[in-house]
């Protein structure tokens, strides 16, 4: 089959994610071998229905032993296409590896995210084995389906409507696909060669890829609701939040998913010499993260603030423990009160204790707010509706929002959770859509 | 994707994996649910006159923290009416027309025979299977093993069936002999139209050493049972292709024995066997096993070339001869990957003690330990003791090195070896062409 792939611009060379070295370094073949006889290959098995997209865990791990490693990728991308990323991004403690029932027996759990890396990175590699094609794309089937982002939730769902002989169409406003896979998930965890890789084996059977098309700007969403059978909406979060609070606009002071976007993609991003102390204000896996960034770049000082206690934080125990090895400190119950400027230069952050009311200035020479990001709209069409929360509302089953034909999914449906929830969301709008012209999805 | 669809002796299925006859084959419901996760083909627990079966009837042997590396059971025959296994066998094939459904038999008089063959058919059997093998209760009763063990019997009672059998009839061997070739021509000879091996083979699986009764217990009391389970696939894998390369034996082969997964069925194929039987497999993991079986056999199909599952059968066996006819003139030497050694030394152990001593913990060649390499021909008293492992420090340092000319190319290091790769047996290039043990012998060498 020869479908052209859609290009985009190369990733310049020189980023500061090269100095990032892969947290969960790849098995060999032997550490995979040894490590899938591990698993006890559990019936009705509680890891399976701890994983988002309910991949068949103990199958494909079966399937590795076995050295079917082609029939193992195939039971994983199944379920979940974005196997080549959540391998390597999902937070495993807290889902599959958190539920197998070797942490009953006191016993070091199956090592579930770097067993499906294993299987789904051989995919990547064998892509142009023409004996490694795992799904026959079938004939066209005349339907035609827009996607407007291509983060992991459209990129799922296209890559199942394709299959199923829809044309898909993705509506993207950077200048290349993957999303946050792309521009968020921390380096260590995912870098963007392999996140464009991904893209690519996503798109290849037919996808076509609109890059520099922002909708709501460029084209409107009604235009997309008239020309095409059904519009699937991935469009994800939108810009850092800010504080709001006194010296906080000037240079110095950066929103938390900005500045991982310019350590992952921007070649000029440079941390100047003369940063060595740097407060970071949020208790979310982006405030971890950027803290975890900087510290592992080299900053001696990082320090996280946040407004409650530890127990109360969104961000994961084990990341946060994670960010800790590298020195990252957290100092809890503490509002945000005013950046302190000397001439424009960041000197200090206040932050007031809500146990005692007292303010302290911690200094520093960079801030990084990292408290949320802004909600988009640019997705308001008649029947489409956001909760009190920004977050769009959709049927749970089918991903249908108010309007007919459409679907929606991903950060912006769930305000901001795992690329394995978008990758599910992608693949059950898909499915819904093909359930609403009457075919059965095949890999349903 | 290819043709994995097979014909035995006319009996059609729509793959090669068929369940043995045994616990999981008990029942109607069963054999369904089977169907369901993608058998193609299942052999009923073998039918007969009323048994009682004993409690408990199961032990298992482990190995290095693996479960049921071998299985052993106690168990008879079907302890269901027979009345009720031929009603829920006729639902099945309704149900499940296009699928294998054989029916294991086991009886004694020429007119059981000819009852329970007629029953067997009149409830959709597409064939029969003579269980000639159970090594256990039924042998000390003239069945079983008691037959399989006497080649005049067997192939007697192999005509009996055959006069009245409308289906293709099977013919299951125990391996509790001397030459699987006797029994098997037998079959042959009896007019048997295919071939199933190996049932179990007669053990007993351990001794409860607190209560010094051997296991698997009953009361105070145990008995020799049937042993299966994935230690026993090289014996049946050798019986199998010992049949399938016999020009005696033309009858295809249902192989049966430690199969657990798609490659050992693919070696049992290549080995000549048509189809195979799984049953303690199933018994540890279910059925659901079947799916990555009849996948990974479709994927090693087509990176093969191969366009159908029947062109896989036999290919094994141009390459299984007598010793006799084996390359005397051919040689391997073994070779250490430094890169991936990590100096754990068991192939210095293995090769000191249970080898040719060739393989040191420092550089050097033999001479320096035990004098000129001789490849152990000459006596050994100068062998010095292995003090060189004082100067070990990490893996690199802990890197054995082989003499070459010392290594008889046996094999054991690099099995040994716990890093896949890391030891690989290279071929010493000769201009000596192929000389065997009969070439000398007919030219009077030897
Ligand atoms: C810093 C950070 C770290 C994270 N770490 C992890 C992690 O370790 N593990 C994990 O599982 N998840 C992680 N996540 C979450 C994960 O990245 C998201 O849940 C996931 O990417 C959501 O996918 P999506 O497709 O909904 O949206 P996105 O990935 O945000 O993709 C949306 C796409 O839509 C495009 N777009 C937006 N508006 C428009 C428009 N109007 N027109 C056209 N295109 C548009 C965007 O450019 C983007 O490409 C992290 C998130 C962040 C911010
Ligand atoms: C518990 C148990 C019961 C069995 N019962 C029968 C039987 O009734 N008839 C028969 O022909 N074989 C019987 N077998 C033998 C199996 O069919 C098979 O030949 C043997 O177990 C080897 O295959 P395996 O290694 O896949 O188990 C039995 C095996 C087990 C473990
Ligand atoms: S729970 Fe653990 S042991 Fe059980 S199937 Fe899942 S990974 Fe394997
Ligand atoms: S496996 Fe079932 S029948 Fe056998 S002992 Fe356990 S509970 Fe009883
Ligand atoms: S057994 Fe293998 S890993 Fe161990 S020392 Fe020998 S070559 Fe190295």
């Amino acid at each position: 089959m020869s479908v052209e792939q859609p290009a985009w611009k190369a990733l310049p060379d020189d980023r500061a994610e090269f100095q990032f070295a892969d947290a969960k370094p790849a098995f060999s073949d032997a550490e995979a071998v040894i490590e899938a006889n591990r698993c006890l290959y559990c019936y009705d098995a509680p890891c399976i229905k701890a994983c988002p997209a309910g991949i068949d865990i103990p199958a494909f791990i079966k399937k590795i032993a076995t050295g079917n490693i082609r029939g193992s990728a195939k039971t994983i991308f199944k379920s979940n296409m974005l196997g080549v990323s959540t391998a390597r991004v999902c937070p495993v403690d807290v889902l599959c590896v958190g539920a197998c029932v070797l942490n009953d027996l006191n016993e070091q759990p199956i090592r579930i995210g770097r067993l499906q890396r294993y299987a789904t990175d051989e995919t990547l590699e064998a892509e142009s084995r023409a004996d490694w094609d795992l799904f026959t794309p079938k004939a066209a089937i005349g339907k035609r389906v827009a996607l407007v982002g291509a983060g992991p939730a459209a990129l799922a769902c296209a890559a199942h409507l394709v299959l199923e002989g829809v044309t898909a169409v993705i509506y993207e406003k950077d200048d290349r696909p993957g999303g946050l896979n792309l521009t968020g998930v921390a380096p260590y965890k995912l870098q963007s060669e392999a996140a464009l890789a991904e893209a690519k084996w996503l798109l290849r059977n037919g996808v076509q890829l609109k890059t520099g098309v922002q909708v709501g700007r460029d084209i409107e969403l009604d235009q997309l609701i008239k020309q095409y059978d059904a519009v699937f909406i991935g469009v994800g979060l939108g810009a850092d939040k800010a504080l709001g609070i006194p010296g906080e606009d000037g240079p110095g002071v950066w929103g938390g998913s900005g500045l991982i976007r310019k350590i992952k993609n921007d070649p000029a991003f440079e941390l100047p010499d003369d940063v060595q102390a740097i407060v970071v204000i949020g208790g979310g896996n982006t405030a971890i993260d950027i803290a975890r960034e900087l510290a592992m770049l080299g900053v001696p000082d990082v320090k996280m603030l946040y407004r409650r206690t530890v127990g109360e934080m969104p961000g994961y125990g084990h990341e946060l423990q994670g960010a800790r090895k590298y020195g990252v400190r957290l100092l809890e119950r503490l509002t945000p009160t005013a950046v302190i400027r000397d001439g424009g230069r960041v000197t200090a952050f206040r932050a007031t204790s809500t146990a005692s009311g007292v303010a302290t200035d911690y200094p520093c020479d960079w801030v990084v707010v990292a408290i949320g990001q802004e909600k988009h709209a640019v997705h308001l069409a008649d029947g489409i509706e956001v909760d009190e929360k920004g977050r769009m509302v959709v049927d749970p089953q089918t991903r249908r929002t108010g309007h007919s034909k459409v679907y929606a999914g991903g950060d912006c449906i769930n305000g901001g959770q795992e690329v394995v929830n978008a990758a599910t969301d992608g693949r059950e709008a898909a499915f819904a859509m093909l359930r609403s012209w009457d075919i059965a999805p095949e890999l349903a | 994707m290819a043709d994995l669809s097979i014909e035995m002796c006319g009996i059609k299925s729509p793959n090669p994996f068929w369940l043995g006859s045994g616990p999981p084959t008990n029942s109607g419901e069963q054999v369904m649910r089977a169907f369901d996760a993608g058998w193609g083909g299942a052999v009923w627990k073998t039918l007969g006159e009323p048994i009682v079966n004993v409690s408990s009837r199961l032990g298992a042997i482990d190995y290095a923290g693996a479960r049921m590396m071998g299985l052993n059971n106690i168990e008879l025959i079907t302890d269901r009416p027979l009345e009720t296994n031929l009603k829920e066998m006729y639902a099945v094939k309704k149900a499940y027309p296009h699928h294998a459904l054989i029916a294991s038999l086991m009886v004694e008089t020429k007119e059981q025979w000819r009852d329970i063959i007629k029953r067997s058919e009149d409830a959709g059997a597409d064939g029969l299977e003579l269980n000639f093998g159970c090594p256990h209760g039924m042998c000390e009763r003239g069945m079983g093993s008691a037959v399989g063990q006497e080649p005049r019997v067997l192939a007697e009672i192999t005509s009996w069936v055959k006069e009245y059998a409308q289906v293709p009839v099977l013919v299951k061997l125990t391996p509790n002999v001397g030459d699987i070739l006797v029994p098997g021509k037998a079959a042959v000879e009896g007019g048997a139209d295919g071939l199933s091996l190996i049932n179990t083979i007669k053990s007993i699986i351990g001794v409860n050493l607190d209560t010094l009764i051997p296991m698997p217990t009953v009361g105070s009391q145990s008995s020799q049972g049937g042993y299966c389970g994935p230690a026993v696939k090289p014996i049946a894998l050798h019986m199998v292709g010992a049949l399938a390369r016999d020009p005696g034996v033309t009858i295809p082969i249902s192989a049966i024995g430690g199969i657990s997964d798609w490659r050992d069925a693919a070696e049992f194929l290549a080995l000549g066997a048509t189809s195979v039987q799984v049953c303690t497999a199933v018994m540890h993991e279910g059925y659901r096993i079947v799916e990555d079986m009849i996948e990974g056999l479709n994927y090693y199909l087509d990176a093969g070339g191969l366009a159908s599952v029947t062109d896989l059968v036999g290919k094994a066996l141009p390459g299984f001869t007598e010793w006799g006819e084996l390359d005397l003139n051919y040689n391997v030497i073994a070779k250490i990957d430094s890169e991936t050694c990590i100096g754990c030394q068991l192939c210095y152990v293995a090769c000191l003690d249970g080898a040719h001593q060739c393989i040191h913990t420092d550089q050097g060649p033999c001479s320096a330990y035990h004098g000129e390499p001789d490849h152990g021909a000459h006596p050994r008293d100068v062998v010095q003791p292995p003090i060189w492992h004082q100067n070990g420090g990490g893996a690199d340092t802990h890197v054995p090195f082989v003499d070459e000319q010392e290594c008889i190319g046996c094999n054991l290091c690099k099995l040994v070896c716990p890093v896949p790769g890391c030891i690989t047996m290279e071929e010493v290039p000769t201009s000596a062409g192929k000389e065997s043990w009969n070439d000398r012998l007919a030219k009077g060498l030897a």
